[in-house]
């Protein structure tokens, strides 16, 4: 067999297991979603609020410090510009209507998928890799019901809460920035801010927050129910979950925004 | 019980069973022996269809367990108890929660029952002091046992160990050896052991199957075994310094 037979053979491998694999992570997030009415449940309300609490409160202090240091950038280099034509009163409109829209969800949604979505992603693979996940099968215990639900759920309720606190902290530093070196006042920047963004900034805002966070752990757990190879496949991936999740949010970052806004 | 007929199991370019046929009869300890990669983990996972065949089929108390849809699965599966070869355990959970990880999850027994059971199991299997240890803090032989206990917790009627010594040292593999074979004498439990210690074979075995490049070269009583012509077979015996001139003494297990 030639060459170009082989190589054509290997691209149509590729192509299959690339559907088999998007079959795969698609069924797994419709059972996930299905089991979500057992969240609370006597079985998995314990794995549930730990899943909250890793995802919400584990993540506060880095998502602190990216919101708080994002706002102060959009001020300072939108703050400078806007001073050089005289209109550094609009400081506050620019900072809250970009955190709203874009920023908040989207700086979550990275910091999310690179902490918690590679935890997720590691924690999985390994119990993959040691044989944990086919002990559940085999026990009959749903992986889907016991693992992906309660991460998934996790992620789709407090992707918004963390996205709001991140608006909430970049429209403040954003405040210190405007306030103590572009030399507008407290009140003329939330004069602005709340001004110029609407409700529908915020409600978009919250849509991506929540798809993000599907997005999240859909890949995360996937990638980690698909680790082959031991320690180096966990490895692998626990990166492809990183690497998927940014490209999978950037893209649809940008399509939630062009459906609503034009 | 267990019934294999012409499973042919392709993995890569390598054909890891090469149309085999055999049966585990009911109350057996059938040994599945072999060199690395010779295909007894992949013949294990075929039994809970953690994999499925390319070619053949697998029965199950007479359903061929390839073709059954989900909850007809999970009924056949509930016959099954596993030790896996890391034993599986989950490391967040104590090895309390651990064991008794499939009665809550998978029935309505009462918490007081469960904690009842489990404590019944850990005494049995001499764990009574690690209830409250976590996997990590226990030693590979603890774990192997804490496998065990949740193996036989739903009381299967089969169980089915991959492994079992691996990774132990003669003591305590010795110790898990004992225990498969009060598996059969006190419960009556079906097992099938998946090993590459043929002194722990002949130990435990009421039969042994060797397997050499995904063929059955040998499926014999440990004492036919032992005295096998086959070269495959010798050489595996003589490999563990076991001939057949000597009876091994380690057949000294009653058989019930």
């Amino acid at each position: 067999m030639g060459a170009p037979v082989r190589s054509v053979e290997r691209v149509g491998e590729k192509v299959l297991q690339s559907f088999h694999n998007t079959g795969h992570a698609m069924f797994m997030l419709f059972e996930g979603i299905w089991f979500i009415q057992f969240a609370f449940g006597k079985r998995s309300r314990r794995e549930t609020a730990t899943q909250m609490y890793i995802t919400g409160i584990k993540s506060l202090a880095v998502i602190t410090v990216v919101a708080l240091f994002t706002g102060m950038i959009l001020a300072l280099q939108t703050g400078l510009e806007l001073k050089r034509w005289g209109y550094e009163e609009f400081i506050g409109s620019a900072v809250a209507v970009t955190m709203i829209r874009e920023m908040g969800p989207f700086m979550t949604g990275l910091i999310i998928a690179a902490s918690v979505g590679s935890a997720i992603a590691a924690q999985l693979g390994t119990m993959t890799v040691s044989e944990e996940i086919a002990a559940l099968e085999v026990m009959s215990i749903n992986p889907n019901r016991f693992l992906v639900m309660p991460r998934l759920f996790a992620l789709i309720v407090m992707m918004p809460i963390l996205s709001v606190y991140t608006n909430i902290l970049g429209i403040f530093g954003g405040a210190v920035v405007g306030t103590t070196q572009l030399g507008v006042s407290m009140q003329a920047y939330m004069d602005n801010a709340t001004q110029f963004a609407t409700n529908k900034d915020l409600y978009v805002g919250l849509f991506k927050a929540f798809i993000f966070g599907i997005i999240i752990a859909t890949v995360a757990c996937h990638q980690g129910f698909m680790t082959t190879e031991g320690a180096v496949g966990v490895g692998k991936a626990t990166r492809r979950s990183v690497i998927i999740s940014f490209l999978i949010i950037l893209v649809v970052g940008y399509m939630v925004t062009r459906l609503f806004y034009i | 019980m267990i019934r294999f007929e012409h499973v042919t199991k392709v993995l890569g370019n390598k054909t890891v069973l090469d149309r085999i046929s055999f049966e585990v009869g009911e109350g057996e300890t059938f040994v599945i022996v072999g060199l690395s990669g010779a295909g007894k983990s992949v013949t294990l996972k075929h039994m809970i269809r953690l994999m499925m065949p390319d070619d053949g089929s697998i029965l199950i108390d007479g359903q061929e367990i390839n073709r059954l849809r989900h909850s007809a699965l999970q009924e056949v599966r509930g016959k099954f108890g596993v030790l896996f070869q890391s034993a599986a355990l989950l490391q967040w959970m104590s090895v309390r929660d651990n064991i008794a990880l499939p009665l809550r999850e998978l029935t309505h027994t009462p918490e007081e029952e469960i904690l009842r059971l489990v404590n019944e199991k850990l005494e049995m299997l001499g764990l009574a002091d690690a209830g409250e240890k976590f996997p990590a803090d226990i030693s590979g032989g603890m774990r192997k046992r804490v496998g065990l206990a949740r193996a036989i917790i739903m009381n299967p009627k089969i169980v089915l160990y991959d492994e079992p010594t691996s990774g132990l040292d003669p003591v305590t593999s010795r110790r898990i050896d004992d225990l498969i074979v009060n598996m059969r004498s006190q419960l009556g439990i079906t097992s099938v052991v998946v090993t590459h210690d043929l002194h722990s074979a002949l130990s435990i075995g009421t039969r042994i199957m060797m397997l050499h490049e995904g063929r059955i070269v040998e499926n014999a009583s440990p004492e036919d075994f032992i005295r096998s012509k086959n070269e495959t077979v010798q050489s595996f015996l003589e490999s563990q310094y076991i001939t057949k001139k000597g009876k091994w003494e380690g057949m000294g297990h009653e058989k019930v």
